[in-house]
């Protein structure tokens, strides 16, 4: 099935909300508006470099913090193709299944990856594959009820079904 | 089979006898919370969901509380969403300025979230009421979205932990001590995923806005949700405020836990935990050497009357540094009406502090306190990430009100005893 593939961008242990996309942006919530700050405070050349497909890998406790869906939104609408973690805050969690960005959880993969290494990323299976180092990781498996909620496109495409019958 | 309270408040909103931690359930839902932030994305999803209106018009609460009175254009635009949806909806719980208050001080006030209940709000610190006894996590907007459509929502079951506080409080240790200390000790994903369950001796004793703070701090160490059994003080609390029936859960004696922490308190000095991560903290005696640039009293942490009253006690009669500025931000209008008949407005305005509004202002970097490359500010604020309060070199430590009182006093972190 499908398969993604792009660049490392490494990023440390508990990288915070306010780190993915600052409150001082959070007067607005046009993804274009917020993917020009994406990461900014934890990397502030992130928004210029990022191209399209790159992947995030990070240690643990992705996107800990406030619930801002703003996080999520910012990272899918600067082009992130997903993001993989060691683990995620639980709020973020939710909040990328529900919004449609792809996260895979591996802490073999957040510690074997380096930045700027070539990964690809096979969405079903959670095959994860550092094409740079030859290495291979597996993700925690999805609960099936998320798998449904992404194979709807995201939480509201789910309820809006559930609505209608 | 035995539960944790966590897991009796789950099980009975789920319509089922027992649930099991990891178990998928879907819930109802009492009350869905939204604010000036999250609910203008949550409008405009609930919008794409195909339904007329929200399903119970008195159970959605919107909260514009983060950047009003509206700072700038764009936050103006966002408030005014949540108005007309409100006006569009009839809903009975939207909260104008001048009647608003910091959500998570608002709602248990005005009775809207009560024990046994399950609460979700597109805000993080939604885990604030697990200190009346309910279930409540927070959650994104488009779970709010699904939330206002539906009445439901799916949660996993949490294992919990328990945590025991036994022994003496020494003297200016409060909720917000106890807190910090823990969230120091298991670290800020120490609880991720789980349940905090604060119990023992100590948390019996604890004030109601005492243990409002602790749970409402319980995402700092990654939790879905804190919480504390009510008793005697939750009913006092309760009884003449609650809009709802509310029921007393309780874990049984012999219920599952994940894991058991046990603190004796006597050991535990004020905390304050530096930046970046709340989970940074040392003894204040390990911390008077940090000069301030201001202090900062108010947010859904410790916004609350008793911490007013703590923080006014110290400084009554005395003038702060001329180093610092003090914000004293209560957290809602009830609370400044009280502030104000007390005296204790004009106690911080003669200390050379100034006093505002309601609103969650500088504890997210909004407005009404940001700081500049090199600024200090210690806060009794639940957050010290980077930028959190302003420029990203600037630098953010929490602690209690008496700390913060005290501290502003001698324009560097302090110990209360040192002023008192
Ligand atoms: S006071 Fe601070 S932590 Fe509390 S709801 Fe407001 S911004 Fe969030």
């Amino acid at each position: 099935m499908k398969k993604l593939e792009g660049k490392a961008w490494k990023f440390g242990a508990d990288i915070d909300t306010d780190a993915i996309i600052p409150a001082r942006y959070l007067n607005t919530s046009d993804p274009a508006e917020l993917a020009k700050h994406c990461m900014e405070d934890a990397d502030p050349a992130f928004p210029a470099k990022v191209q399209p497909g790159d992947i995030i890998v990070a240690d643990k406790n992705f996107g800990c913090g406030s619930s801002r869906e703003h996080a999520p939104i910012a990272i899918k609408a600067a082009g992130v193709s997903c993001v993989v973690a060691a683990t995620f805050a639980r709020i973020f969690y939710r909040n990328a299944f529900n919004i449609g960005l792809l996260i895979f959880e591996s802490p073999e993969a957040a510690a074997g990856i380096a930045e700027g290494d070539r990964v690809a990323v096979d969405v079903e299976s959670g095959v994860i594959t550092n094409l740079t180092r030859g290495e291979e990781y597996r993700a925690t498996a999805v609960p099936p009820f998320m798998q449904q909620i992404i194979a709807a496109g995201g939480l509201i495409n789910y309820v809006a079904e559930r609505v209608k019958k | 089979m035995p539960m944790t309270i966590t897991e009796k408040i789950l099980a009975d909103h789920a319509g089922k006898d027992m649930v099991k931690p990891g178990e998928l359930i879907n819930v109802r839902v009492d009350l869905a919370l939204g604010n000036d932030i999250t609910a203008p994305v949550a409008i405009r999803e609930f919008e794409r969901i195909g339904v007329a209106t929200v399903w119970d018009r008195d159970r959605v609460a919107l909260v514009p509380d983060h950047f009003v009175p509206n700072k700038d254009i764009k936050s103006a635009e966002q408030a005014k969403m949540l108005k007309e949806f409100a006006r569009k909806h009839q809903l009975t719980n939207y909260f104008e300025v001048g009647r608003m208050g910091i959500e998570h001080c608002l709602l248990p006030e005005q009775g809207l979230v009560g024990p046994g209940d399950l609460v979700i709000g597109a805000d993080s610190h939604t885990c604030t009421y697990g200190g009346l006894g309910a279930f409540s996590t927070g959650v994104g907007s488009t779970d709010l979205a699904a939330a206002m459509a539906l009445g439901e929502t799916w949660l996993k079951v949490p294992e919990s932990i328990k945590f025991i506080y036994k022994g003496e409080l020494k003297p200016w240790v409060s909720g917000k001590d106890l807190i910090l200390h823990t969230i120091g000790d298991i670290g800020v994903d120490g609880a991720l995923y789980q349940a905090m369950e604060f119990t023992g001796p100590v948390i019996e004793a604890l004030d109601m806005d005492g243990r409002l703070t602790m749970c409402n701090m319980a995402v700092e160490a990654g939790a879905k949700n804190g919480i504390i059994a009510p008793d005697e003080i939750t009913r006092r609390y309760v009884e003449g405020r609650a809009k709802r029936e509310y029921v007393f859960y309780n874990s049984d004696s012999d219920a599952a836990y994940a894991a058991v922490y046990e603190y004796d308190v006597s050991q535990i000095e004020p905390q304050i935990a530096f930046p970046h991560l709340p989970s940074n903290t040392r003894p204040v005696s390990q911390s008077t050497g940090v000069s301030l640039d201001q202090v900062v009293i108010g947010s859904c942490t410790n916004g609350r009357m008793e911490d007013l009253r703590v923080a006014a006690g110290l400084l009554k009669g005395r003038k702060i540094s001329d180093q610092v500025r003090l914000i004293v931000i209560p957290g809602t209008q009830e609370i400044y009406l009280q502030a104000m008949r007390e005296g204790l407005i004009e106690i911080f305005i003669n200390a050379g502090g100034a006093f505002s509004t309601p609103t969650c202002g500088p504890c997210l970097g909004g407005h009404m306190g940001i700081l500049a490359p090199g600024e200090k500010c210690l806060a009794t604020t639940n957050r010290n990430f980077v930028g959190r309060m302003g420029h990203p070199e600037s630098e953010v430590y929490l602690a209690s009100p008496a700390v913060a009182a005290a501290s502003a006093v001698l324009g560097r972190i302090a110990h209360p005893e040192e002023v008192a």
